[in-house]
């Protein structure tokens, strides 16, 4: 079969089975858009920036198990796309992203529309590839999809010089069912004496916590893990990005830790004999102060990426490999043993958990008369039976969602953690309700964050995708206010959103349902009259509290046990 | 502590930068880069000289071998090893009380005089950097008039080898 380069990458699309891409064209793309023209197979979504097509590939890729896939032009496409590349890379999220270029010809001459993309993305990627034959085109791509989607997953960049996807040039095709590179062979299965050791250590704790992150998530390792940690009794906690590897509703978990995670998590980190932490990385926001992370345990930590390992914090046991894989491997560990944990210490742990858990340290004013941005998320999680997809921006909303809304199940939460990027959270919901178009699919958001990629309401509209925006309008930048309340003297320097636009008649404006919400009285019915209307946008602006802050914190440069408590928290 | 990492890297467009952006964005030091492909056209044998406490000489490894185009590595410093630089430098030879001590001196140093005029010699040197800085020091007030010196190059010693 003799195809040109955009018949080529087309049919590659199809034969890989992508059946959604998420673009924008221009100069250099267009031979591609022409194909795609021709075609019904593959669903092309139009955004209205780039930054929202990458976003919305992403949001696509964690909630469908497949890579997502971005389309944009040369120059200021790909600039526009690099944050939503970058917020894929930091959270190992399988992306390729497809860019066009200028033609190889005038490559260097600083064209029209030309961008060193491959300079220009090489940071934040896993890998990225300029195509400059087409007959190398379909194993590039092969090689961009294996990469993408195996060991630790990225999003790699596919550059397309115009004249590579030529009409008239035509060269034969076939779909390359494998590729083999000897450079990449990431690890799977964990080292069988490792694990042997792990088991061993965590057999013999007093004191063991699991600490489990996004890997379990990425690695589809849920079920395992929930089947080690109820097997064992111990507790667990979770990273922002390994919300839902665990049920949130179950006693063993003591909720998220970190810098707003709960008082029982992060002190079940101080005082733990044992820690186990699977699919996670020590990221700055998770241990607090590093020389007092952890103080007296010892570390298993399981990861597919020998370079997480003892990154930042030394372990004593390292295992690399498929997280899935090597929990299963512990489990028949486990079974076939006879030695099993002191149980008598084990119930001591519980008991001294359990103090800790009755600090209450979520409690927030339930009789205030202004809405409480926690009862918001605690309402739409009673609302939605905890079963809908959950995007989010950056911020305070952010953290209220993962503290309020009690995700059960994986790949339900979607929320940028590496890189915190303001402006994700509605075009990630666009993707998460392309790949589940039956579910409910709600943007948790505030006004600052929401502004950033306000533009997609009018794709939403186009492609009628029925999200739920909660907004929840403090009228400031709620973080930024937060820290300079607490660090720089309640200076509020730039943090105040004034000259908000009417968010009722901006949704309305894009065709959509808008609803300004005042009244803590009035948040549960509009809540439920939005999800009532299961064709349709509805923006639910909600004006919370301008006071409220997120509890409890760990201050930069604190360790786990000096935690700020909220006033509503019991002392003890 | 000074590290010497070899790596065999795909010969690709691109895969020098891989390197040195994982190094500049990373913050890790680089003292030296050596790179040139090898009897093999399709891979490229880099030497890298770099310093860092055990921690960091760990992490750069590791970052390494993440880079796709990163075939092999090997950490030099890890095992017995012979390193080599290579130095042309050209010094003021212009009268014959000056030209003789540095003939001396290349003789000395295991030098080669590899290109002469009336006023100037070049002296082809090789050795590990303290010869080189050696040779430097011992022309004492003889005008130095350029120098050129590639990165370390090194090599493990005996059976072991680092290949595909």
């Amino acid at each position: 079969m003799e195809l040109s380069g955009a018949e080529i990458l087309v049919q590659f699309l199809k034969d890989e089975g992508v059946e959604c891409v998420f673009g924008y064209p221009g100069g250099s793309v267009l031979h591609i858009y022409d194909e795609l023209y021709k075609q019904e197979d593959i669903k092309h979504i139009l955004v209205r920036h780039e930054q929202a097509a990458a976003h919305a590939a992403d949001g696509y890729a964690r909630t469908s198990g497949k890579a997502g896939v971005v389309l944009v032009t040369s120059g200021p496409g790909v600039t526009n796309a690099v944050t939503g590349i970058a917020t894929a890379y930091m959270d190992s999220i399988p992306m390729v992203a497809i860019t066009g270029q200028v033609p190889t010809a005038v490559i260097g001459s600083d064209a029209f529309q030309e961008v060193d993309t491959v300079g220009i993305t090489r940071p934040c990627s896993k890998h990225n590839f300029l195509v400059k034959d087409v007959r190398e085109l379909a194993v590039t791509l092969k090689k961009a999809f294996h990469l993408a989607t195996t060991g630790r997953p990225g999003p790699v960049v596919v550059d397309i010089p115009k004249d590579v996807t030529d009409p008239n040039v035509k060269v034969p095709y076939s779909y390359p069912e494998t590729v083999s590179m000897r450079s990449y062979n990431p690890k799977v299965r964990g080292n069988a004496r490792q694990i042997r050791r792990a088991v061993e250590l965590i057999l013999s704790a007093r004191r063991p916590v699991i600490y489990s992150g996004g890997g379990v998530i990425l690695g589809r390792a849920a079920s395992s893990l929930t089947e080690l940690t109820r097997l064992l009794n111990i507790p667990i906690t979770s990273t922002l990005m390994g919300l839902g590897g665990y049920p949130a509703t179950d006693r063993q978990f003591l909720g998220m830790l970190g810098m707003h995670g709960t008082y029982e998590a992060n002190m079940a980190m101080h005082e733990c004999d044992v820690l186990i932490a699977v699919g996670a990385r020590f990221d700055d926001r998770v241990t607090g102060k590093i020389e007092q992370f952890c103080p007296h345990a010892k570390i298993v930590h399981i990861d597919i990426d020998p370079a997480s390992i003892s990154k930042t914090v030394k372990v004593d046991v390292p295992i690399v490999g498929d997280v899935d894989s090597v929990l299963t491997e512990m489990l028949q560990f486990l079974r076939g043993t006879e030695s099993s944990m002191n149980q008598a210490e084990l119930q001591q742990w519980w008991e001294l958990i359990d103090t800790w858990r009755a600090t209450d340290c979520l409690a927030y004013d339930r009789d205030s008369e202004l809405i409480k941005p926690q009862f918001v998320v605690e309402k739409l999680w009673e609302i939605t039976g905890g079963g809908a997809f959950v995007s989010t921006d950056v911020g305070q909303h952010q953290m209220w969602a993962a503290q309020f809304y009690r995700f059960d199940n994986p790949s339900r939460f979607v929320t940028s953690g590496g890189l915190g990027t303001m402006g994700f959270g509605l075009p990630a919901a666009m993707g998460i309700q392309l790949a589940n178009p039956e579910s409910d699919v709600v943007c948790i958001t505030g006004e600052g964050s929401i502004q950033m990629c306000i533009q997609e309401l009018s794709t939403c509209f186009q492609y009628m995708l029925p999200l739920k925006i909660v907004n929840l309008n403090n009228r400031y930048l709620g973080m930024v206010r937060q820290w300079q309340e607490f660090f720089y003297g309640s200076r509020y320097s730039h943090s105040y959103m004034d000259a908000l636009p009417d968010f009722v008649k901006l949704a309305e404006s894009y065709g959509h349902v808008g609803v300004r919400i005042e009244n803590p009285a009035d948040v549960e019915d509009a809540l439920r009259d939005a999800f009532a209307l299961k064709e349709r946008l509805v923006f639910l602006d909600f004006i919370t509290d301008q006071t409220e802050n997120v509890y409890p914190m760990i201050a930069a440069g604190k360790a786990h046990h000096e935690m700020e408590m909220s006033p509503k928290s019991v002392l003890i | 502590m000074r590290h010497i990492i070899s790596l065999l890297i795909e010969n690709e467009a691109g895969a020098l930068s891989r390197v040195a952006g994982l190094f500049s964005a990373r913050g890790y030091n680089i003292e030296s880069l050596s790179v040139a492909p090898t009897e093999d056209a399709s891979l490229s044998r880099m030497t890298l000289v770099t310093r860092g406490s055990e921690e960091i000489v760990e992490q750069i490894t590791k970052q390494l071998n993440k880079l796709v185009d990163v075939v092999k590595l090997l950490d030099l410093t890890e095992g017995a090893h012979i390193e080599r630089e290579m130095m042309l430098i050209k010094v003021q030879a212009s009268d014959s009380s000056g030209r003789d001590e540095v003939k001396r001196l290349a003789d000395i140093f295991r030098g080669n005089i590899i290109d002469v005029s009336n006023t100037s010699y070049v002296v082809e040197l090789t050795g590990d950097s303290c010869k080189l800085d050696a040779f430097i020091r011992a022309l004492g007030d003889t005008p130095i008039l350029e120098t050129v010196r590639c990165g370390s190059m090194g090599i493990p010693r005996g059976e072991k080898s680092l290949h595909v």
